[in-house]
């Protein structure tokens, strides 16, 4: 049953091939089996998740059932889940239960799906390879001497190893789409503004975005039916209606423009990585595609923006946790300063405290125009170049990762070069473009990850790119060693 | 911008963050690569470019004025680090 | 001041207007003053993991409302912008306000000096806000307490230009601006709740320098007394700094209303550095011109223009207009009670300012909370314009009235008050006055004038109007 995707899963829920709670039975029976090699949880809510099985099941014999009613899917710990620890992977957060629900656990509780737990993430979803989690790193199904990527490395590692066949991420620098390269797994980050950040703990407000991790395009197009929609608890939501994302699924590729950015296929680009992209590549030509070469001058100028952006946001955004009304305190406080600077600094791991410093400084008296404004500047002019790449193609492509998943602690000591490793990803976040990675081969035995990236709210025609590629290729369904 | 330790004394206090005073030369040699990275935005001409603050640039969402939400101060409170009679408890502020 | 004339005083002040909207700023939580601590402050005012801020739509329209009846710039573009600090009532860390791109900015407004003359005081901007939390500093085991119902609660910082050169001007400005606030009805002006409150920069130069002084801020101050007292203890304290030889320090300072003085806050000033950047949980705030077309056709009359009306229409001195104008409500009473009493508006006038605001001082009410409304006040008006009462007898009518004892009519009717002119009633009254006393008629006829007042009193113990044989005392010989 494992092996099964969402969209089979939903059908046989559908024929009475099985039960919700059957199903959610086998799938906590795997986690129980396999996750402990694998830590991709921080929290499992077996008994919740029952519960939620049956009144699936309940739903699905009334006939009310829509496509998710009934299927397990881990959650991100970053989204807040009323009554559950809600920990963002961090030791500050590691006593506060949630009093209320994000949108999208609210939007994913009324499709009825099934959360069997909560997923290991870099701290504050602040890391490239799950290596900051105050609960430990997660380690990749394909080589658990690797990482699987982060920040949603808890997410992408619990798909790509069957524990479930589906689950959320959030990607603020490549987040989601980093992880699902890695794991081999399809992740997608939709267009900023269309999913709800309401309940689903900041990192950097103007780049953070959630998204699902599925095996297949289909099923990402279930999920993030679900999870999609406007919000008025969230200023940043966009007012648009969700499309039928399943709707266009396969509508044929034949004459799509696909643009290539030469900054993305040079120097730095491991040779497997890059021969598995031209392969794929060769795929969309046969499905009637054409290549195109393109260029995003400003390209390099997206990891240094990035980081004077998203840690300027963290600093502030990280500020309410200050030991007062929930989350960790340290103990004896000998007075206000004490508090806040104990409760912090124990609170917080190192990287979390680099990217608050950073943030803190780049803000700061002097230092603002030079670093922040500047950072604001060149923002737009790496949005600039993908709105002209844009009005002469569909959608660009290019590796996910410049490399596959690294050993564990390989880049822990070198912050930049951690950095480096979502080059590919960081623009599309600065530029708030919807973009996915699809499993598109091997290296080494390694996956390794295509990047699609979309105009604005072109979530539908990313999906149908992506689908029309898995009919046609078997990536998706490679299964790493011992996971079968 | 290379910091050196007061440096990264100062700015964790002002974001009132505890840092083992043996950790502080990693932090400034770590801070310090951060911004010799970063600082590779200066090569780049920005002269008149508008800084971009939002993505999409859209505009602000006005919501009616009416009492939406009922609060429930036991769910929020069940949890929190040290509170009394309603109130959460923080050392003595002096002003 | 050690020699007088030597310094001129330079204040600017900051003012905080509490919004009076239903719900909070950038949550849907009420904003209602004294609810029990923390049963106000939803998860968006708590700051709790994972909550976003959305703007409330009436305090933009409020702040709107000020820009344009400050003849300011209503910005088609503000941004809000977070202020980044650390203090246990504020949940979030950071303060959400407006610092580069402000709603409001540019505007003016005259403000009356002793003598008839008025000065033009410039508003360098008014921004929109949230309000912190409280700290209560009872003892809970040598701890702090922390409310956080007002968190949230919108805010309108109005900035002036450093125009005010003296405490008295200072005080007029505020009471100006208190008076239009409440004029377009976008603040309660409660002093006491703190939803009226002020902060004062002020600094001292000699007489004649251009340069500004280091200036001094005075926190928090609640009340126009305060605003005076505090002024006036600054100044001297850094007259006598300077004149000591020493130097004003750029500093925070608290009023302690007790020992009128002002004392340094001891926080770290050099600290401060606040982080403004952009909040980017909210987008830019546009406002376009049909917005605020729809919003200036929301403008009451304004405080200047109504004073002037009021000399032009009703015919009073500009003293009274301007006593009357002071606040929205008593302006609101007067007219209503001119109306009411079938136009007299120099009698409603004396009565509002006299017997009415006498009234109302000795019970320590304001004139919304007047037990006697402006249209039964009206009617006792008229009852004394159609002589059913003299003018002496309505004073103690109206302290019946106020003490709850019913309407003028009704009082008149009960007490007898009424004072006959029917001219047959009274040569019937006076009649039977005189006739049951004859020993005193006959002491009147020698010439014992005094004995009118006798007859007076006799005639109103037979239910009549004392007056009746005052006006014709003829009637007795």
């Amino acid at each position: 049953m494992h092996q099964k995707t969402l969209v089979e899963l939903a059908a046989g829920l559908r024929q009475g091939e099985f039960s919700s709670v059957e199903l959610t039975r086998a799938c906590l029976e795997r986690v129980g089996r396999l996750d402990e090699q694998l830590n991709c949880f921080i929290t499992v809510t077996g008994e919740q998740a029952l519960a939620q099985a049956q009144a699936a099941d309940a739903r699905l014999q009334s006939g009310e059932a829509g496509p998710l009613t009934g299927i397990p899917f881990a959650h991100k710990d970053i989204f807040c889940t009323h009554g559950v620890k809600t920990s963002c992977g961090s030791k500050m957060l590691d006593s506060f239960i949630a009093p209320y629900d994000a949108t999208v656990t609210q939007q994913l509780n009324m499709a009825g799906a099934v959360m069997i737990g909560k997923t290991n993430m870099d701290e504050f979803a602040m890391g490239s390879s799950n290596e900051t989690s105050y609960y430990g790193p997660v380690n990749n199904p394909w080589d658990v001497q690797r990482v699987p990527g982060g920040s949603s490395g808890g997410s992408a590692a619990a798909v790509a190893a069957r524990l479930v066949p589906a689950s959320t991420g959030t990607d603020t620098g490549g987040s989601i789409r980093q992880p699902a390269a890695l794991c081999g797994v399809t992740g997608l980050k939709p267009t900023y503004g269309r999913v709800s950040r309401y309940g689903m703990i900041a990192f950097a407000s103007s780049l953070d975005q959630g998204g699902p991790f599925t095996r297949t395009a289909a099923d990402a197009a279930i999920m993030l039916g679900a999870m999609a929609g406007f919000d008025v608890r969230d200023s940043t939501s966009v007012d648009r209606p969700v499309d039928d994302y399943r709707a266009g699924l396969d509508h044929s590729l034949e004459g799509l423009k696909i643009g290539l950015p030469q900054e993305f296929l040079g120097a730095g680009l491991d040779s497997g990585v890059a021969d598995a992209v031209t392969a794929a590549l060769a795929e969309y030509e046969k499905l009637g595609a054409t290549l195109v070469d393109i260029s995003l001058p400003n390209a390099a100028l997206a990891v240094p923006t990035y980081y004077v952006v998203a840690p300027a946001e963290c600093s502030s955004n990280l500020s309410r946790m200050d030991g007062v009304r929930f989350g960790y305190r340290a103990s004896d406080p000998q007075d206000l300063e004490d508090l806040y600077t104990r409760s912090r600094g124990e609170g917080f791991g190192p990287e979390v405290k680099r990217r608050i410093m950073i943030g803190t400084y780049v803000l700061s008296a002097g230092y603002y125009d030079a670093y922040y404004l500047k950072a604001q500047q060149a923002r737009r002019l790496i949005r600039e170049d993908f709105l002209k790449a844009f009005e002469t193609v569909d959608v660009i492509m290019g590796p996910t990762t410049p490399t596959p998943a690294f050993r564990l602690g390989e880049k822990a000591d070198d912050p930049v070069t951690m950095y480096l490793s979502d080059i590919y990803t960081i623009a599309v976040n600065l530029a708030g473009l919807p973009g996915m990675s699809i499993p598109a081969g091997l290296s080494d035995g390694l996956p390794v990850g295509l990047q699609v990236i979309g105009d604005y709210f072109a979530e539908a025609r990313l999906l149908n790119v992506a689908h029309r590629f898995q009919q046609v290729t078997d990536w998706h369904e490679q299964t790493p060693p011992g996971y079968e | 911008m290379a910091l050196d330790s007061s440096d990264v004394e100062k700015i964790a206090y002002l974001a009132r963050l505890g840092i083992d005073p043996a950790d502080i030369p990693d932090y400034a040699r770590n801070l310090s690569d951060i911004l010799a990275f970063v600082e590779q935005l200066n090569a780049v001409d920005t002269t008149g470019v508008e800084p971009l603050a939002h993505p999409l640039e859209a505009t602000q969402r006005l919501r009616p004025d009416a009492v939406t939400e009922t609060v429930d101060r036991e769910n929020f409170q069940q949890h929190a680090p040290q509170t009394e009679a309603g109130l959460y408890l923080v050392p003595r502020v002096v002003e | 001041m050690n020699k007088p004339g030597a310094w001129e005083t330079v204040i600017g002040l900051e003012i905080h207007a509490q919004l009076r909207t239903r719900s909070k700023i950038f949550s849907g939580a009420a904003t209602q003053y004294g609810a029990e601590p923390n049963t106000q402050a939803c998860a968006v005012d708590l700051g709790l993991p994972g909550v976003l801020p959305v703007l409330n739509a009436e305090v933009v329209r409020m702040a709107a409302k000020f820009g344009l009846a400050t003849r300011s710039t209503v910005a088609p573009r503000s941004v809000f912008a977070r202020k980044n600090y650390f203090y246990p009532d504020l949940p979030k860390g950071y303060q959400i306000s407006q610092f580069e791109l402000p709603i409001v900015y540019g505007g003016w407004l005259d403000i009356e000096l002793d003598g008839g003359a008025t000065k033009r005081i410039g508003i360098t901007r008014a921004h929109l806000e949230e309000d912190a939390g409280k700290s209560l500093h009872e003892n809970f085991h040598g701890m702090t307490g922390i409310d956080l119902n007002r968190a949230g609660t919108p805010l309108l910082e109005i900035v002036s230009e450093p125009d005010l050169r003296s405490a008295q001007e200072a005080v007029a400005y505020m009471k100006k601006i208190h008076a239009l606030v409440r004029y377009l009805d976008i603040c309660d002006g409660n002093m006491q709740e703190g939803s009226f409150r002020c902060d004062a920069n002020v600094s001292v130069r000699r007489q004649g320098s251009e340069e500004f002084g280091t200036r001094a801020e005075i926190k928090n101050i609640n009340s126009f007394r305060f605003v005076e007292q505090a002024i006036n203890y600054e100044v001297e304290r850094q007259v006598a700094v300077i004149e000591g030889g020493g130097e004003v320090v750029q500093e925070t300072r608290l009023f302690d209303p007790d020992k009128h003085e002002t004392r340094s806050m001891r926080t770290k000033e050099e600290a401060n550095d606040y982080r403004y950047f952009p909040d980017p949980d909210l987008l830019p705030v546009e406002i376009d011109q049909a917005f605020l077309d729809a919003v200036a056709a929301t403008l009451p009359e304004l405080p200047e223009a109504r004073r002037q009306r009021f000399i032009d229409a009703y015919g009073l001195s500009a003293d009274d207009a301007s006593v009357l104008t002071a606040s929205r409500e008593q302006a609101d009473y007067f007219e209503a009670t001119v109306d009411a009493s079938g136009g007299q508006d120099k009698l409603s006038a004396n009565w509002v300012m006299g017997e009415l605001s006498g009234a109302l001082n000795k019970a320590g009410m304001d004139i919304s909370d007047s037990p006697v409304s402006a249209a039964e006040l009206g009617v006792l008006l008229q009852r004394i314009e159609d002589g059913t009462i003299s003018g002496r007898i309505a004073k103690q009518v109206f302290q019946d009235m106020f003490n709850g004892e019913g309407s003028a009519d009704a009082i008149i009717e009960n007490k007898g008050l009424k004072q006959i002119s029917d001219s047959s009633a009274i040569e019937g009254v006076v009649k039977e006055v005189i006739e049951n006393h004859p020993k005193q008629l006959e002491q009147y006829r020698n010439g014992q004038t005094r004995l009118l007042g006798y007859f007076a009193i006799r005639n109103r113990s037979t239910s009549c109007c004392a007056s009746c044989l005052m006006h014709d005392p003829a009637s007795l010989r």
